[in-house]
Parts: structure tokens; C-alpha cells; sequence
């Protein structure tokens, strides 16, 4: 009996170590993959196997990352475009639930509006970027205006449909004890699609940076998208390449927040 | 004058293609206290009859009287009960039982405590802080009694209530029900398809013939089966005989359909 039980704690350990080992792999090959990139990337560089003046090098981006940090550049333009892209997403999703919620409110509505969404979720939005531009003035507004445009009528047509989704019979469970339209909303129809409105929130950080990366090319004095519009017009590409990569790694680490926050909201 | 009295209901559900109408002349009356239940093949529109009595669809034609009153005031006197169990599971055991209280605005001290009690008198004890995920099916099936009891309605409306249970906890509960509602003396409308539930819980079972929906035959039950709880119901000697009668009719209903 203790043999046997001996016998199968053996067997875990064995089973764990196993895990240990493939994810040892995996963390090995990973950390590779990026040397090898940026080394290789840095060597041909300096060979001239590719054009420096064109593709830049890691050396040269991280000087440039160490100038332009120390006197406090990079930093205020990450901070403007990081404004603009949370408020732009939050924006886009909020409205986009708000809009959810008036089509789920009223069926009528959401039949008449039912084409016009088709419409204007196929139309490419950052093209209004002029419009909004004129109309909103240069600045803040009209780039966070971008941010929120780009997501807000997919969150609502997914929402929408989430809230359409929800088991009619929790509802069927509400009306029995008298539950106004409102009340169904608040108790069922809500709580039950907050994890698709969580993974909505995932989408639009990606779409927002989007929005508002093209609304600086547009228009802004300030931020990652005119850093890199500026680069692109001065012939300056490592300037390019450090707005992308810090682009790279900020928008990672924003969806990892999201990602935390719906871990945290959603306690499964 | 009947405690619920269903007087000439007919209901046609209308889609692009068809008119359907799935009940036709169903009066029928209920007396206070009285246990009935609706038995018949699926589609013979015994759900759509429980929906309409419960208010939640309004009859192509006819009238339902409760206590004399017509429906649409009595919204909170009316308790259903569905095939799940439909507790919420984003809110705990606490919270699901006393939504209806508080949808109701009746939600005082008075009545949330009430409803706790009748929890413990569930055999519930100590989950009201759990999510229903963490309860088995039989308790979460009591819970929901517990929630649909909670708001002290007058009449009682069961949708197949114990078809998703195994069925050990399904004959478990059948005992439980009925006793909790004898003990509060409420009036009660068992929707089921099976005949052995249907004989054991009530105190008269009407059989629906399908397509239009209507009421083919009652059935009352005898008084030494009726005063059985429904697990004893079901072993005492007059029950294979009942069930047979009932077992024969509904053999012929499918019958007479081909």
C-alpha cells in the first residue's frame, strides 16, 4: 500500500520535473530567437550588409534611447501618446457598451440602425482623420476622438450581440418576480456579458494605439507617431525604430495590465 | 369561486411562415392548496399554458382569474420555478434568494431573515456566501426553491423542475417540495412528462392531448395516495394501477396522432 503510494509520488515528481524541463526549453529558444535578431541585425549592420542609413542598428537605437531619455524627450512624447491611447480606448469601449445597451433597449432601433453599423463598421475610420482633424481642432481631442472611433463601433456590435446572447430564461426568471426592462439589464444582462466587454477592452487597446499613432502622423507636434512621422521626414531611422519598439514594448505591457484587470474582475 | 380559475384560453403563436396555435379551449380550475399537474407529450403546449397563467405571455383569447382578479396585477404572487435551476452565477447563494425580495421592494430585515431560515429548513447551511458553481445540482435546485419561495407567493408554477436531476436526488427533492408546500399550504401547477412524478406529487393530473394543445382527461387522485408523501406514493399498491390507466391513454394520444 505505502509502496504503491511511494510509487506514485515518485511518478509526480518525475511528471514535474518534466514540466520544469520543456519550460527551461522554451525560455532557452525564446531568449535565442532575440539575440540572434538583434545580434544579427547589429552585425549586418556594421558589414553594411544592409543599409545602416536605412535599417539603423541596436547600438545606434539604444544611444539614441539613452540621449533622448536623459533629457527627458522620450519620455513627455510616451507620455502624450499614453494619454491619448487610454482615454481613446476607454472612451471607445464605454461608449460602445453605452450604444449596446440602447439597441438591446430599444429592438426597434437596433433594427432601423442595423445597416448603418454594417456600413460604418466597414469603412476604414482612421479616413475620417481629416474631418475630425478640422472639426476638433489639432490636439488632444481629435487624436483621442481617433483612438475611441477606430474601436467603438465593433465593441458595440459585439456587445450587442453578447447582450442578445444572454439565456432568455434568466430573464424569464426575472420577469416572474416583476422585474422591470431596466432591472433585467442591471441584474442579468450586464453582469452576464462583462466578460466579453473585459475581452473587448483587450481588442480596443490594440485599435486605439492604432488610432492614435496615425492621428499624430496627422497632425501632432508631440508624441510616438510625430517622433516617428519626424524621423521618416529628416531621413532620421533610428528615431523610426526607437518609437517602434518602445511602441512595441509600451502597448505590451498595457494588454498585460488588461489582461491582469480581467483576471481580477473575473474570478474564475 | 376558484382560487385560479383559466376560463376559455387559446393562444396562436404567429411566425412568417405559419400560424401555430398551441392551446385551444382550456378551462380549467384550481382550488387553495390543491397540487395539479400537466402531463402530456412534448408540444402539447403545457408550458405555454404555465407562462401564460404566470403572466409572462398575454392569451390570443381568454381570461385567467386569480382569486377573483384578473392577472395583471398579481405579478408577485405567482412563483416559477424552471427546468435548471437558473441561479446567477455571478452572485452568491444570499444574493440569488433574496433578488426577488429585492426586485419587489420587499427586501426588510423581516423577510431577508425568513428567507434564510427556510434555507436551513432546505438542510442548506452555511453556503450563503458560495456561488453556485460550488453547489451540486440538487442543491442548487433548492436554492432556487428557497429564491422562488422567498417573495411568499400564492401560487406555485414548476416547469419540469427536477428533469435535469439524477434520479436519486430528483426523488429526494420530490419529497422535499411537497412537503415544504403542504407545510405552507400553497397552491401549486406541476408541468412534467413523467407519469410516475406526476401520480406521486399531485392531488390531480390532467392529461393534454397535443396539437392544438387542449385538456384530453383528468385524473383526480385517490385520498390514500394524495396523503403519501410522493417516494411512499410511489410504493404503495395503487400506484402501478393509476400509472397504467394514465400509461394507456397516452399510448393512445400517440396513437391517434399517426
Amino acid at each position: 500500500m505505502s509502496q504503491g503510494k511511494n510509487n506514485v509520488n515518485l511518478l509526480h515528481k518525475y511528471y514535474l520535473h518534466s514540466l520544469t524541463i520543456e519550460k527551461r526549453w522554451v525560455r532557452f529558444y525564446q531568449v535565442v530567437i532575440f539575440l540572434v535578431f538583434f545580434t544579427g541585425w547589429e552585425f549586418s549592420s556594421q558589414q553594411r550588409w544592409i543599409d545602416p542609413l536605412l535599417f539603423s542598428s541596436p547600438s545606434k537605437i539604444w544611444n539614441l534611447f539613452l540621449e533622448k531619455f536623459q533629457d527627458g524627450s522620450l519620455l513627455s512624447n510616451l507620455g502624450v501618446t499614453l494619454t491619448e491611447t487610454v482615454f481613446g480606448f476607454i472612451l471607445g469601449t464605454v461608449l460602445g457598451t453605452i450604444l449596446a445597451a440602447l439597441l438591446w433597449w430599444s429592438p426597434m432601433l437596433s433594427k432601423i440602425i442595423d445597416p448603418y453599423l454594417v456600413i460604418l463598421n466597414a469603412m476604414p475610420k482612421v479616413a475620417l482623420g481629416p474631418i475630425l482633424i478640422v472639426a476638433l481642432g489639432p490636439g488632444y481631442p481629435s487624436i483621442i476622438a481617433m483612438g475611441a472611433i477606430i474601436s467603438v463601433i465593433i465593441t458595440t456590435i459585439v456587445v450587442y450581440t453578447s447582450f442578445k446572447e444572454v439565456d432568455p430564461n434568466y430573464l424569464k426568471v426575472l420577469q416572474t418576480f416583476g422585474a422591470n426592462r431596466f432591472q433585467c439589464f442591471k441584474e442579468a444582462i450586464l453582469p452576464a456579458s462583462f466578460p466579453t466587454i473585459i475581452s473587448t477592452l483587450k481588442v480596443n487597446v490594440g485599435l486605439s494605439w492604432v488610432g492614435v499613432i496615425v492621428g499624430e502622423f496627422l497632425v501632432s507636434s508631440r508624441g510616438l507617431g510625430y517622433l516617428i512621422i519626424y524621423g521618416f521626414q529628416v531621413f532620421n531611422f533610428t528615431l523610426v525604430f526607437l518609437s517602434l519598439l518602445v511602441i512595441a514594448v509600451v502597448a505590451t505591457i498595457m494588454y498585460q495590465l488588461v489582461e491582469l484587470l480581467e483576471r481580477k474582475l473575473i474570478k474564475e | 369561486m376558484s382560487f385560479l380559475a383559466i376560463k376559455d384560453v387559446h393562444h396562436t403563436y404567429f411566425t412568417k411562415v405559419s400560424a401555430t396555435t398551441a392551446l385551444s379551449e382550456i378551462t380549467l380550475q384550481v382550488e387553495e392548496g390543491e397540487f395539479v399537474s400537466f402531463l402530456g407529450p412534448s408540444g402539447c403546449g403545457k408550458s405555454t399554458l404555465l407562462s401564460i397563467i404566470a403572466g409572462l405571455i398575454k392569451p390570443t383569447q381568454g381570461s385567467i382569474l386569480l382569486e377573483n382578479k384578473p392577472l395583471s396585477g398579481a405579478k408577485n404572487q405567482i412563483g416559477y420555478m424552471l427546468q435548471q435551476d437558473y441561479l446567477f452565477p455571478w452572485k452568491t447563494i444570499e444574493e440569488n434568494i433574496l433578488l426577488g425580495l429585492k426586485l419587489s421592494k420587499q427586501l426588510n430585515d423581516e423577510t431577508k431573515n425568513a428567507a434564510l431560515d427556510l434555507l436551513k429548513q432546505m438542510g442548506l447551511n452555511g453556503i450563503e456566501k458560495q456561488l453556485p458553481k460550488q453547489l451540486s445540482g440538487g442543491m442548487r435546485q433548492r436554492a432556487a426553491l428557497v429564491r422562488t419561495l422567498a417573495t411568499e407567493p400564492k401560487l406555485l408554477m414548476l416547469d419540469e423542475p427536477f428533469s435535469a436531476l439524477d434520479y436519486q436526488t430528483k426523488l429526494k427533492l420530490e419529497d422535499l417540495v411537497s412537503n415544504t408546500l403542504d407545510a405552507f399550504g400553497k397552491t401549486a401547477i406541476l408541468v412534467t412528462h413523467d407519469i410516475g412524478e406526476a401520480i406521486a406529487m399531485s392531488d390531480r393530473v390532467i392529461l393534454f392531448s397535443p396539437s392544438p394543445g387542449s385538456i384530453h382527461k383528468v385524473f383526480p387522485m385517490p385520498d390514500e395516495l394524495r396523503s403519501l408523501s410522493p417516494f411512499k406514493a410511489r410504493n404503495h399498491e395503487r400506484f402501478s394501477s393509476i400509472f397504467q390507466t394514465i400509461w394507456k391513454e397516452l399510448e393512445s394520444l400517440e396513437s391517434g396522432k399517426e
